[in-house]
Parts: C-alpha cells; sequence; structure tokens
C-alpha cells in the first residue's frame, strides 16, 4: 500500500548544526504513529518541515505520493496536512466558535467572501457547533479564548486543527501542560479521532505512547534511531538506553 | 569632482558622527528613538547662542555642544526614555515624534523658525590649496574632528574595558547581566555619550546642513539610512553607510539635480526588502 | 445536526449579532448627517473632518484590522489628492464623483503595486519603508513640472458634482460631498470587516503562524486590504483637493501620517470608529490651539503622545490636559508653559510607577463600579 506520507532524506542544517539528519520516514493511511525522543531531537522541527514552516536543506517530503517539498504552508493545509502546537497558537481576541468557523469556511473556500456577513452561512455554522460539541467547548464558544482556562484551549487547539478536515493530522505533544483534572479530556479526543484520519503524535508520556500508537519511530540528535511496532521499540535495548541515560541524568 | 568627492566625505562623516548614537541606541537597546535629531539641533543651537551672542570662541563652543546634548541626553533618558524600552518599536515611533514635535515647536517659538548661522572665525573661512584643490578650510576641520572621533570610537571600542562591555552587550543583553555588567549603566553612559556626539555633529553640522526648527524632522530619514543600511552590530557599517549617503547625496544634488534626494528613498527602500538587517549587519534582525 | 437545534441558532444569532447596528452608531450617523441642516456656518471645518475621519479609516483598516505598520499612509492621500487635481485641471474627467473614483482607483493601483514592500520584515522595516515611500512619492510630485513643483497644483475649477450641485464659498456642498462619501465607503469597509475576510484579517493580525497554518494565505490577504485601504486613503485626497481646488506637497507631509497615527491612538483601533471618533476630537481642539500660534499646537500635541505612551490612551490625554488647563488657569506665558511643561513631564516620568500604580487601582475601582450598575440594569430589566 502507498504511505499515506513520507519523507525521503530530509535533512535541516542551521548555520553549524545538524537539527534534522537523514530522516525518511513512511507512515501508512489510518496510522497512529508516535514520534518519541529526548529532549532536543529534533522532533518539533520535523513537523515544522512537514508543515512548510521550515524548508528543508536537502531532501522531499511527499503527500499521498505528491512532492509538497517547496510548498507553503497554507497550501500544504488545503492539500489536507494540518498540526498542532506544542504551545497553544490561537487567536486570543477572538471566541472558539469564531475560530473554528474561520477554519472551517477557509476549507469550504468561502474565506475571501468579503460582502456576506460571518454567521450567514448554516453550513459553516452547524459544522462548527458539531466540532465545539464534539470537544466539549460548546459552553465556552462565546468566550474570548485568551480568556478560557488552559485545558479548554488546548482541546480548542486540537479542535482547530480537526475542523481543517485533514487527512493528516500531526500533533505536538497535545497533553503538555494539561493540568492532571482535565488531561483526559485531551487523550479522549486524540482517542475518538476518525480511523481514516492519519494521525502522527509527538509525545513524552508513554502511557499514551504505548496505549494509541501502533508503530513508534525514535529520535536522537536528529536522526532515526529505531523504528517499529510499540512492543519492539519498547524491547530494544538501545532504547532503554537513550531513555535511561536521560532519567539518569534528570534524577 | 575631487571637490564634490571632499564635500561628500565631509557630509558623510558629519552624518556618521550625528547618527552613530542612534545606530549604537537600536543595536544595544532595540530603541527606536527618531527624536535623536533633536540632540543634533540642540547642539546647533546652543553653538549659536554660545558664538554668535556671547561671543564664545567657535572651538571652545564645540565641547559646550558635546555637554550641553549629553546633560540633556542624559535627563531624557533616565526620566522618560527608559519606560519605553519595552515597549514595541511603534510605540517608542510615537513617543519620540511626541518628544520630536514638542522640542520642534519649542525651538521655533523661542529662537524663531529663520536659519540659523553660525559666525565662524576667519580662519575658518574661505579655502586653502592643496595639491592644487581648493579645500574648504572649514570641511577640512570637520572631516578632521570627525575622523579623530571616529578613531577615537573604534579605539575605545576595541580596546577598553567599557567598550568590550558595551560591545558584550549589544551582542546579547541578557548573557551580559548574567556576566556582571551592569547593561543599565553601560546603556546610560552610552545614550549620554551619543546624544553628545549628535550635539557636537549638530554643532559643526549649522553650516553645512542648515540650521532651523525643523531640523529634527528634515533630517530624520538621513539618519535612519544610516542606521538601517549601516546595521546595528558594528559602527564600521554606519561610518561605511554614512559616507556612502553623504558622497551619493552631493554628487546626485550636483551632476543630476532633478532626481534630488529620491534616489537615497529607493536605495534605502531596496537595502531593507532584500536585507532587512542592513548591509553591513552579521546577525539577523531582532 | 440540523438548524432547529437550539444551540445552532444560539450560535448563529450571537455571530449576527456582532454584525447589528448598535444605537450609539445610529445617533453618530444621525447627528452627522443633520449636521448639514443645524451646524452650517461650520461647514468649512467639517468637510476637513469628513476627510480626515476617512484617511483615518483607511490607516485603521491596515493597522487595526490586519495589524500592518506604516508611517507614510499619506503616500496614498497625496497620490489621489494629485490625480484629481490633475484629473480636474486639464478636464480629463471633469464630473468630481467620476473623478474621485478614478483617483481611488488610482491610489489602488500604488496600493497594489507597493503592498508587496510590507510583506517582508520587521515592524521597524514596515515603518522606514513606508515612510520611504512617501518621501519618495513627495520628492517626484516636487520635481515634476506637471505636478507644479513646490507652489503646488493651481488653477482648479470643479465643475459641479453629478453635474447639479456646485461647490459654494460655505462649502456646503463640498461637506455633503464628503459626508455623503464617507458614508458609503463607511458602509462598505463595516461589511467587510463583518464578513469571513475580515474575520481572517483578525486572525493575521492576531497569529500569523496559526492563521497560515489553518490554510490561510496570508500575503494575499495582506495585499488585500492595503490595496483597499490605499484606496480609501486616496478618495480622501480627491475630496481635499476637490474641496479647496489646491493641491500642495504638503498631502505628502510626514506630518500628515503621523497625525492620522495619533487620530488611531486617541480614538482607539479596531472597531472603524476610532478614526472618526478621533478626527472629531483632533480636529477641533487643533482648530481652537492653533490659533493661538501654530507652534502651541504642535507643542501640546507632541505632550499629548508622550503621556499617551506613557500612562496609557486614558490617564495620559487626562494628564496632558491638567497640564495644559493648569498653565491656562496660572495664566503663563507660551515660554513659561513650555518650561513648566518640560519640568512636569520629567517629574512625572520619574514617578511613573507610583503614577501606574494609583491609576490601576482607579481603573479597577471604575469597573467594578461599572459591573454593580450593570447589574442592577438587569435586576430591574
Amino acid at each position: 500500500m502507498a504511505p499515506v506520507l513520507e519523507t525521503k532524506g530530509l535533512v535541516k542544517e542551521f548555520g553549524g548544526i545538524t537539527a534534522t539528519n537523514d530522516v525518511s520516514l513512511t507512515v501508512q493511511k489510518g496510522a497512529r504513529h508516535a514520534l518519541i525522543g529526548p529532549n532536543g531531537a529534533g522532533k518539533t522541527t520535523i513537523i515544522n518541515l512537514l508543515t512548510g514552516v521550515l524548508r528543508p536543506t536537502t531532501g522531499t517530503i511527499l503527500l499521498e505520493g505528491r512532492d509538497i517539498t517547496s510548498l507553503d504552508p497554507h497550501k500544504r493545509v488545503q492539500l489536507g496536512i494540518a498540526r498542532t502546537f506544542q504551545i497553544n497558537q490561537l487567536f486570543n481576541d477572538m471566541t472558539p466558535l469564531e475560530t473554528i468557523g474561520l477554519a472551517v469556511s477557509e476549507r469550504l473556500e468561502l474565506g475571501g467572501q468579503w460582502w456576506r456577513l460571518v454567521g450567514s452561512k448554516s453550513v459553516v455554522i452547524e459544522e462548527s457547533v458539531e466540532i465545539l460539541d464534539r470537544f466539549h467547548l460548546a459552553d465556552v464558544m462565546d468566550h474570548r479564548t485568551g480568556d478560557l482556562p488552559y485545558g479548554k484551549q488546548r482541546l480548542l487547539e486540537i479542535a482547530l486543527a480537526i475542523a481543517c478536515k485533514p487527512n493528516v493530522l500531526l500533533l505536538d505533544e497535545p497533553a503538555a501542560g494539561v493540568p492532571e483534572a482535565e488531561r483526559h479530556d485531551i487523550l479522549d479526543a486524540v482517542a475518538a479521532l476518525p480511523k481514516d484520519v492519519t494521525v502522527m503524535l509527538i509525545e513524552h508520556d508513554m502511557d499514551i505512547v504505548f496505549s494509541f500508537a501502533d508503530r513508534i519511530s525514535v529520535l536522537v540528535n536528529g536522526g532515526l534511531f529505531v523504528e517499529g511496532p510499540p512492543d519492539e521499540v519498547a524491547r530494544d535495548p538501545r532504547v532503554k538506553a537513550v531513555y535511561l541515560g536521560e532519567e539518569v541524568v534528570h534524577g | 569632482m575631487l571637490t564634490i568627492l571632499f564635500d561628500g566625505i565631509a557630509y558623510g562623516m558629519l552624518l556618521f558622527v550625528v547618527a552613530c548614537g542612534l545606530a549604537v541606541t537600536l543595536g544595544l537597546m532595540n530603541f527606536v528613538n527618531l527624536a535623536h535629531g533633536a540632540f543634533a539641533m540642540a547642539g546647533g543651537y546652543i553653538t549659536v547662542v554660545a558664538v554668535n551672542r556671547l561671543g564664545v570662541p567657535f572651538l571652545a563652543a564645540l565641547p559646550i555642544a558635546f555637554l550641553f546634548a549629553a546633560v540633556i541626553g542624559v535627563v531624557l533618558e533616565r526620566t522618560l526614555y527608559v519606560h519605553v524600552y519595552a515597549k514595541t518599536h511603534l510605540e517608542q515611533v510615537l513617543f519620540t515624534i511626541g518628544l520630536v514635535f514638542m522640542s520642534v515647536a519649542a525651538v521655533d517659538y523661542v529662537m524663531g523658525s529663520q536659519q540659523q548661522f553660525v559666525t565662524l572665525p576667519s580662519y575658518l573661512q574661505g579655502q586653502i590649496n592643496l595639491f592644487g584643490i581648493g579645500i574648504g578650510r572649514y570641511r577640512l576641520l570637520i572631516i578632521a574632528v570627525c575622523g579623530l572621533l571616529t578613531i577615537a570610537l573604534q579605539f575605545s571600542l576595541a580596546n577598553t574595558r567599557f567598550g568590550s562591555r558595551l560591545r558584550a552587550a549589544v551582542d546579547d543583553a541578557r548573557v551580559a547581566r548574567g556576566l556582571g555588567i551592569n547593561v543599565n549603566a553601560v546603556f546610560a553612559i552610552t545614550f549620554a555619550v551619543g546624544s553628545g556626539l549628535a550635539g557636537l555633529g549638530g554643532a559643526l553640522g549649522a553650516e553645512i546642513l542648515g540650521l532651523d526648527p525643523h531640523f529634527p524632522l528634515k533630517f530624520m530619514i538621513y539618519f535612519l539610512i544610516v542606521v538601517t543600511v549601516g546595521g546595528t552590530s558594528s559602527i564600521t557599517g554606519p561610518f561605511i553607510a554614512s559616507l556612502l549617503l553623504g558622497i551619493g547625496d552631493v554628487a546626485g544634488k550636483y551632476y543630476a539635480p532633478q532626481f534630488g534626494s529620491f534616489i537615497i528613498y529607493i536605495i534605502m527602500i531596496v537595502v531593507l526588502i532584500w536585507r532587512p538587517q542592513g548591509l553591513f549587519s552579521r546577525a539577523v534582525a531582532k | 445536526m440540523s438548524m432547529d437545534k437550539p444551540i445552532v441558532a444560539q450560535a448563529r444569532g450571537y455571530l449576527l449579532s456582532r454584525a447589528r447596528w448598535s444605537p450609539f452608531e445610529i445617533i453618530f450617523w444621525i447627528v452627522a448627517f443633520a449636521s448639514i441642516f443645524f451646524l452650517q456656518s461650520k461647514h468649512l471645518i467639517l468637510t476637513e473632518i469628513a476627510i480626515l475621519g476617512l484617511f483615518a479609516l483607511s490607516l485603521d483598516l491596515i493597522l487595526g484590522y490586519a495589524g500592518i505598520v506604516s508611517l507614510g499612509h499619506a503616500a496614498f492621500f497625496g497620490f489621489g489628492a494629485y490625480v484629481a487635481g490633475l484629473l480636474a485641471k486639464h478636464g480629463i474627467i471633469k464630473e468630481p464623483v467620476l473623478a474621485m473614483l478614478a483617483s481611488g482607483v488610482a491610489a489602488m493601483a500604488l496600493g497594489f503595486v507597493t503592498s508587496f514592500l510590507v510583506l517582508r520584515g520587521s515592524d521597524l522595516t514596515r515603518l522606514m519603508v513606508t515612510l520611504g515611500v512617501a518621501l519618495v512619492l513627495r520628492e517626484i510630485a516636487n520635481r515634476l513640472d506637471i505636478t507644479g513643483g513646490a507652489d503646488g497644483l493651481q488653477g482648479i475649477v470643479m465643475e459641479p458634482v453629478l453635474g447639479h450641485f456646485a461647490f459654494d464659498i460655505f462649502g456646503k456642498t463640498a461637506y455633503v460631498y464628503s459626508l455623503v462619501t464617507l458614508f458609503i465607503l463607511f458602509l462598505v469597509a463595516r461589511r467587510i470587516v463583518n464578513s469571513p475576510f475580515g474575520l481572517s484579517l483578525r486572525s493575521v493580525k492576531g497569529n500569523p503562524l496559526r492563521a497560515s497554518a489553518i490554510g490561510i494565505n496570508v500575503n494575499i490577504r495582506l495585499v488585500a486590504v492595503y490595496t483597499i485601504a490605499a484606496g480609501y486613503a486616496g478618495i480622501a485626497g480627491a475630496l481635499l483637493t476637490q474641496a479647496t481646488q489646491f493641491a500642495s506637497l504638503s498631502v505628502f507631509d510626514f506630518e500628515r501620517s503621523a497625525d492620522v497615527m495619533l487620530i488611531l491612538i486617541i480614538g482607539g483601533t479596531g472597531y472603524l470608529y476610532g478614526g472618526l471618533i478621533g478626527s472629531v476630537l483632533f480636529k477641533l481642539v487643533q482648530d481652537y490651539l492653533a490659533n493661538v500660534n501654530p507652534q502651541y499646537w504642535q507643542f501640546w500635541l507632541g505632550l499629548v503622545l508622550v503621556m499617551m505612551i506613557m500612562f496609557g490612551r486614558v490617564y495620559g490625554a487626562v494628564m496632558a490636559t491638567i497640564i495644559y488647563v493648569a498653565c491656562l488657569a496660572l495664566k503663563l506665558s507660551f515660554m513659561q508653559s513650555i518650561i513648566i511643561t518640560i519640568i512636569a513631564v520629567a517629574v512625572l516620568g520619574l514617578m511613573r510607577p507610583q503614577i501606574l500604580q494609583i491609576t490601576s487601582r482607579i481603573t479597577e475601582r471604575a469597573k467594578a463600579a461599572l459591573d454593580g450598575v450593570k447589574a442592577k440594569f438587569r435586576r430591574s430589566a
């Protein structure tokens, strides 16, 4: 089966530092693929390369067989790849309803219509409310995003990526910084993602990784260290050494 | 032709002396000070008053202009500017424009809006003949004084403790603080010196640039060009940019008067788009 | 999920209510149009206010809604002014409304061409590049024979508006013409900012990284709004030329760009009325103070700017006013006022931390009081 997302020899250099070192990834459709590794391994850099925020020094990226290496970020979203950010990147002065509504109307290519009023297109509103409801945000849909509690903001962060109806969803530490009491909302939302959406997940929490992923790639110093199904990776002594070493250092 | 080159160099070095304070301020504290020209104006006017009305000898008035502008700089920095460092560039621009309006209006009212001329001593008037070229004595003085100042600046930056503290603070203020450097003190002193130099430049430049209450507004763009084209990570950048600007402006006005200053503006726009951090800057703009 | 579900209806109602006309807006425009009849002697200054308001509105579109900073917005104002002047003077388009629209289109073209300059770089770069463009245009107008150079465009004679309404010396035609133009353009702008396009602009201003991460082509949106704003500014310039039958280099002056920026600071950005309200206040105060002498006005204007940045919009304006009124009450000469003001500003600067503590406490108490009043209204309703 042809992979839905593929990188070939991806390299990213910043001055003298090689942040991404010859990474060749293959992700199958519908996969739940986790990207793990110690801090500074370059996981977010990979996401930035996949989404076009950064351009690779060399290498190619293929989305559903199509070369997207030189495409602008917004074009890649239009082709079906969306991401969330490790630190919330939201529109603080807008409400969740406006935020989701914006993503939906952009996706339906209504974004350029300067003559309609926001709220006049029922199909946009219906879908937006449905998404907000799914992510337990319906009760705060008219609150200012910047005033929402962190957990709700994080849910909005994911809901916003979902509103783009991506074929490939890249989640950068979705549960990061979320208080314990609200974590399960995030995890339920991630687990409830449609089966035909391919998900790549960066995470540090191993419980989440091993309960969610069907394939794990371990990134160390910008390069792919180990890759395989969860039980193989868990048993691999090299992986244990990489993480054990880190645990000893951090006490 | 050589006279034009000579005049251009004098003009450029004058611009440099005035603008280098602005360059360091921007590079050091990321502070956009559109009122920098007001310090030059202050130096110019105190010189006019001292020389024309109080009979102070011209050369003695120059250090007075420096001190006068430096003192104003220190007072302004400690009472007002210090509150605006953390604000956005737009707010800093608006704030300093407000100061410019106040100073322009005040000077216009108090001193009148006509152009002021400094009565130069006789030994500075006219030309001398060097290698068969007529060289203005006054411009020669300007080049000499500005040249000495530039060398002194470069020397103190490279070879004194204060200079290395300043360079460290420009490079990375947080790290510099971590090393124990009192960045605020460095800045206050640098700001005072920069303002003083602007005042000195204004005093020297009254004859060449034209001194009237609208000086800060008229020359604001020139100082900004020096800083943006020259970059803020060294003083060689602004120095070269000033010389190019000075020579270019004088030559342009002579050879192609119908284009006037607007080639300069276009060059600035092109440079800013192509390399937003300046032609000579090492680092990427903050 | 069908439209019958209450929550969907609630969502829709909430969104549409944001675009509904508030009573304040309706009163504002009723008063504006009523002034045609009730303030007949003031039509000249009212025309200036309307033109300035349109110019400020155009800057609000890019600054308040798209986050583009510009120190050279007068470039488009001036360009529109000169195009309108040339169209009239050389009889190319005689009818004022058509000429005004043509000037707007010309300014839009200029805006489109220069929009690419503001897409790259930091805010500081944008400030300088926009400043540079305005200066270039001023120089061009200064040098060309056709624009009259330093003397400006003279000898413009305006035909009647729409073939019927001749420009009169009392400025009534000019005022009605400017006000109607402002109103129509305002309505269009109001629709734009409340549209999905306007929402996308707000997202670009708020978080351009995320905007592009949800599929928005940020650059094209910015080019679009910059072009529209340039057109609005150009029309404002054209109105000025047509109303005064003269166009001078001052239309490109840095002070014009700075003034309209100040107007938005006074009135506030991002809600369209900031430019309009700010223009009214600005012009009225300017008219009052500039009568004393022009430096007087510039000095106090500078003070307001300094105070507003240091202490915030409201408190800054209040403090500047207190200083001014104090100088008046003490019957100080301008010279004395200058000295006292400089000392006052320095002292206030030194005491800024303490002053900010006091002002934030006042704001807290005021907010609490306001909430209390609101609660009382809800209970009695």
